[in-house]
């Protein structure tokens, strides 16, 4: 009895541990990564919302993949080698992609054998500079000055600014638990804007939350924010 | 060895009998007919013809009524995943239906040469496809802006090159232009919706005036407000209409509603002297209702829907499985004007200080005659019953004692026996079907015994277009024309039917006026969504920002981007006047965790990626 279980069940796990050659392809094993900078300092996004879209021209069918950057402008993707055209969405981002020559557009060429780090020069249309984000308490005390980097046709204006609280270290437009705003038309000196905000009580209870400070443009979906910063209470 | 013989004869048999090919093959099917059966026959024509009509696109309906819910108009209190998402998807309301085209493309070739059809069939069969395919065109340049114009049925040649079917996209204005030029050129052939009795579901020479003016507004808005979205316009204009171009689209617009209006087909129905029943039975009407102008008509044991077996108050529901879906918001419910035609929060004072009301319905009673019929407030009644919504005893230490279960006991201080603490609709927070907001929907919910069953349905029809409406693009398209008087004209007659008696007058219509005005007079009938796009609000009132609910609830931009509700609380505190008398709270569904936010790209809904592989002629949607 014993031999002929043994006899159906060996062949049985062989025949599942094995799998037949032809019906697969080689997972893609090309490690594309980097980051979004200006200036060589990358860019601080949405935690969820960024995307560049990664088109493999030739095919008869058009799909993108899409890349997620992450909310310290850092993407990674691992794909088949390839030749692609990359892309980032205008007017949901708050930066731009400058002009280059290969493509006379700001569509990218990302030439893939192998694994690339390539890390992708964008001009924000404003920045937020030396964002001083203090406690005392519950209350959280935001200073900090917003520049405007692009002042050509391309500008965009000021919606609002906003710091965002949130209980965990994705802190965003979309990913929050307190917020206080101030719209673009308020704002008397863009070098010395304050805002002050209340960190409200979090279940289960916790002693410390994430902050950071956002720039909305109007006509722009996702915003710029400075560094996260945690803070302890 | 019998048996192999058995097994043997009887597969022998199996093989030996063949079908004839000739005949197989050349056998007509019986459960379709082609094309040539459809056309040597009236009937089967005018079944062809209920078919277009039934395949008419919608979006929120009272077949689909969960969709109302994706806003801020209502809660569901059924479907919670709806209000947990931050974004609508970019795909979202996406419709490209050339399937559709094409049925009323080859309907409207092959009537004109119909030889089996009366003269006077074809030349109105004819017009009322047009009319429909009209419907289409403006139905997916709301949701994508341009798209391809076909107006032929196309047949593929099997060359193996599929370009001669590959069309590219026509200006977003190009396709409001077409709407527009097919409704005027079929509006001859229609009858008038008076013939013979009213007509209320076909295509009539009323539905093509209202339909024109409809395109001709949004054409109008999308020309004047699209310069606020400057990214939601391509170079080769498939999205986005030049601000030029608005003039002339808001005075067809007026025009239209105008002709319309001089036609006296129809008028506001104002049956009733009761303005709130007035107002509800609009929708329940079928008699010579005056106002009507197109719906999708039911009829029960044939046609119904579950609408009121879905949205039905639970205490009285009929179908215990169902009911309670639907939950007006406080957002909606405050947003209907005082009758001295001023706008404010509703008056409930604040935490520690409440205003207390003797019956629970005085807090709406100085409100709009259309708030009562759009909204199941509590305390009032449906189906002979008196609606029991509240959410349990406040003391006089600001305590309260509820209960957990609908309709639930509990024992109040200095009392001994248990007695109901809480209504038998709630609310209670993440009790399904329980009025979570505090209010249940009126609006196209059937009165008749019965309609709560699933078995039976409710009969009541859909209403797509109705004369306010018409009133409404009028005032909207003389607002924007300069002619504030005129506007002021058209409004007053929609408010005075909702008890205003105060007119507004000229200096009094603002553009925040006009929002608010189509905002209460049509929720819950899908004029929301489109609305916000044509007048680029989306963005602005869906913004993904949590600031409150807002306490100026007249100013067409304010942030709404969460469904709150109000509970009312009855007060227990013997010995003081207040005992006996209401209260109500603010309070966000427990359930209700997402803020919405309408992003840029939701303007035009995203075109499929195998739309786009199919034809490289399409321009993607910015």
């Amino acid at each position: 009895m014993k031999t002929k279980i043994l006899s159906i069940l060996i062949p049985a796990v062989a025949l599942m541990v094995s799998s037949c050659a032809f019906d697969n392809y080689d997972a893609p094993d090309a490690k594309f990564d980097g980051r979004l900078v200006y200036q060589g300092t990358p860019i601080n996004l949405d935690s969820r919302n960024v995307y560049m879209e990664l088109w493999e021209p030739g095919w008869v069918k058009k799909s993108k993949v899409d890349i997620h950057v992450n909310q310290y402008g850092a993407f990674s993707a691992v794909l088949f080698n390839g030749t692609y055209k990359l892309f980032i969405r205008r007017n949901t981002v708050p930066f731009m992609v400058p002009r280059n020559d290969q493509t006379n557009s700001d569509t990218l060429l990302v030439e893939l054998r192998g694994n690339k780090t390539m890390d992708i020069e964008v001009t924000p249309y404003y920045l937020v500079k030396n964002a001083s984000l203090t406690n005392s308490g519950k209350t959280v005390h935001a200073a900090f000055g917003i520049e405007k980097i692009i002042t050509d046709s391309n500008q965009k204006e000021v919606e609002r600014v906003t710091l965002y609280i949130n209980n965990v270290n994705f802190v965003s437009a979309d990913a929050k638990i307190a917020e206080a705003s101030i719209n673009g038309g308020d704002i008397a000196d863009p070098n010395a804007i304050a805002l002050t905000a209340q960190v409200p009580d979090m279940t289960p209870m916790q002693t410390y939350a994430y902050v950071r400070v956002g720039i909305k443009l109007r006509g722009v979906d996702y915003l710029i924010y400075s560094p996260i910063q945690k803070i302890e209470f | 060895m019998k048996r192999i013989f058995v097994i043997t004869f009887v597969l022998s048999l199996m093989f030996s009998v063949a079908c004839n090919d000739d005949v197989f093959l050349s056998k007509q099917p019986n459960d379709l007919l082609n094309d040539e059966q459809v056309w040597s026959n009236r009937d089967l024509v005018i079944l062809a013809l209920g078919d277009l009509y039934n395949r008419f696109p919608d979006y929120q309906t009272i077949e689909n009524w969960g969709e109302f819910a994706n806003f801020d108009e209502a809660f569901a209190s059924r479907d919670y995943g709806r209000h947990q998402n931050n974004d609508w998807g970019f795909g979202d309301w996406g419709y490209w239906d050339y399937s559709y085209v094409r049925a009323l493309n080859s309907f409207i070739k092959r009537c004109a040469e119909a030889t089996v059809l009366s003269a006077e069939d074809r030349q109105a069969f004819l017009a009322e496809a047009r009319v429909l395919r009209a419907a289409v065109y403006f139905e997916m340049v709301k949701r994508m802006g341009g798209v391809p114009l076909i107006v032929e049925p196309l047949t593929y040649d099997y060359s193996g090159d599929p370009s001669s079917l590959q069309f590219p996209r026509a200006k977003e204005s190009e396709v409001y232009d077409f709407v527009i030029r097919e409704l005027d050129e079929a509006e001859d052939l229609l009858l008038d919706p008076t013939a013979g009795g009213r007509i209320y579901s076909r295509a009539t020479k009323g539905l093509v005036l209202a339909m024109k003016t409809r395109a001709a507004l949004y054409a109008a808005s999308i020309a004047k407000y699209g310069e606020t979205t400057p990214s939601e316009m391509t170079s080769g204009g498939e999205v986005g209409i030049p601000a030029s171009m608005a003039q002339g689209y808001y005075q067809q617009a007026l025009a239209a509603a105008q002709e319309l209006i001089g036609k006296g087909w129809y008028s506001l129905y104002r049956k009733n002297t009761d303005l709130r029943e007035n107002f509800t039975n609009i929708f329940l009407d079928k008699s010579n209702n005056p106002e009507i102008i197109f719906v999708e008509d039911f009829k029960l044991k044939d046609k119904f829907h579950g609408f009121t077996t879905n949205n039905q108050p639970v205490d009285q529901t009929e179908e215990p499985g169902d009911s309670g879906w639907l939950n007006p918001t406080l957002n909606l419910v405050q947003s209907f004007e005082k009758l001295d035609n001023t706008f404010a929060p509703l008056a409930i004072g604040t935490p520690g200080n409440f205003v207390y009301y003797d019956k629970i319905t005085d807090l709406y009673e100085d409100r709009d005659a259309r708030l009562w019929a759009t909204v199941i407030l509590p305390g009032s009644q449906f189906k002979g019953r008196t609606i029991d919504i509240w959410a349990g005893y406040i003391l006089a230490d600001n305590s309260i004692i509820t209960s957990g279960a609908l309709g639930g006991q509990g024992t109040l201080p200095g009392r001994s026996a248990a007695e109901q603490v809480v209504g038998k609709n709630g609310p209670i927070d993440q009790v399904e079907k329980s009025a979570q907001t505090g209010f249940y929907v009126r609006k196209f919910l059937d009165p008749a015994i019965g309609s709560g069953q699933r078995g039976i349905g409710s009969a009541v029809w859909w209403v797509r277009y109705r004369y306010a409406e018409v009133l409404l693009n009028a005032a909207e398209a003389a607002f924007e024309l300069g002619q504030a008087d005129v506007a002021a004209g058209y409004m007053n007659e929609v408010r005075r039917r909702a008890g205003f008696t105060i007119d507004l007058t000229a200096a009094d219509i603002t553009f925040d006026r006009i929002v608010h005005e189509r905002k209460v007079e049509f929720a819950f009938e899908g004029h929301q969504l489109w609305d916000m796009k044509r007048w680029r609000l989306a963005h602005k009132v869906w913004d993904g920002q949590n600031l409150g609910l807002t306490t100026t609830p007249g100013k067409a931009d304010e942030s709404s981007t969460k469904p709150y509700g109000l509970w009312p609380y009855k007060v227990y505190d013997p010995g003081s006047p207040n005992d006996g008398k209401w209260i109500f709270k603010t309070i966000i569904p427990g359930k209700a965790i997402g803020i919405d936010r309408f992003r840029l790209r939701n303007y035009y809904s995203e075109i499929g990626s195998d739309i786009l592989s199919r034809n490289p002629k399409l321009v993607p949607n910015p």
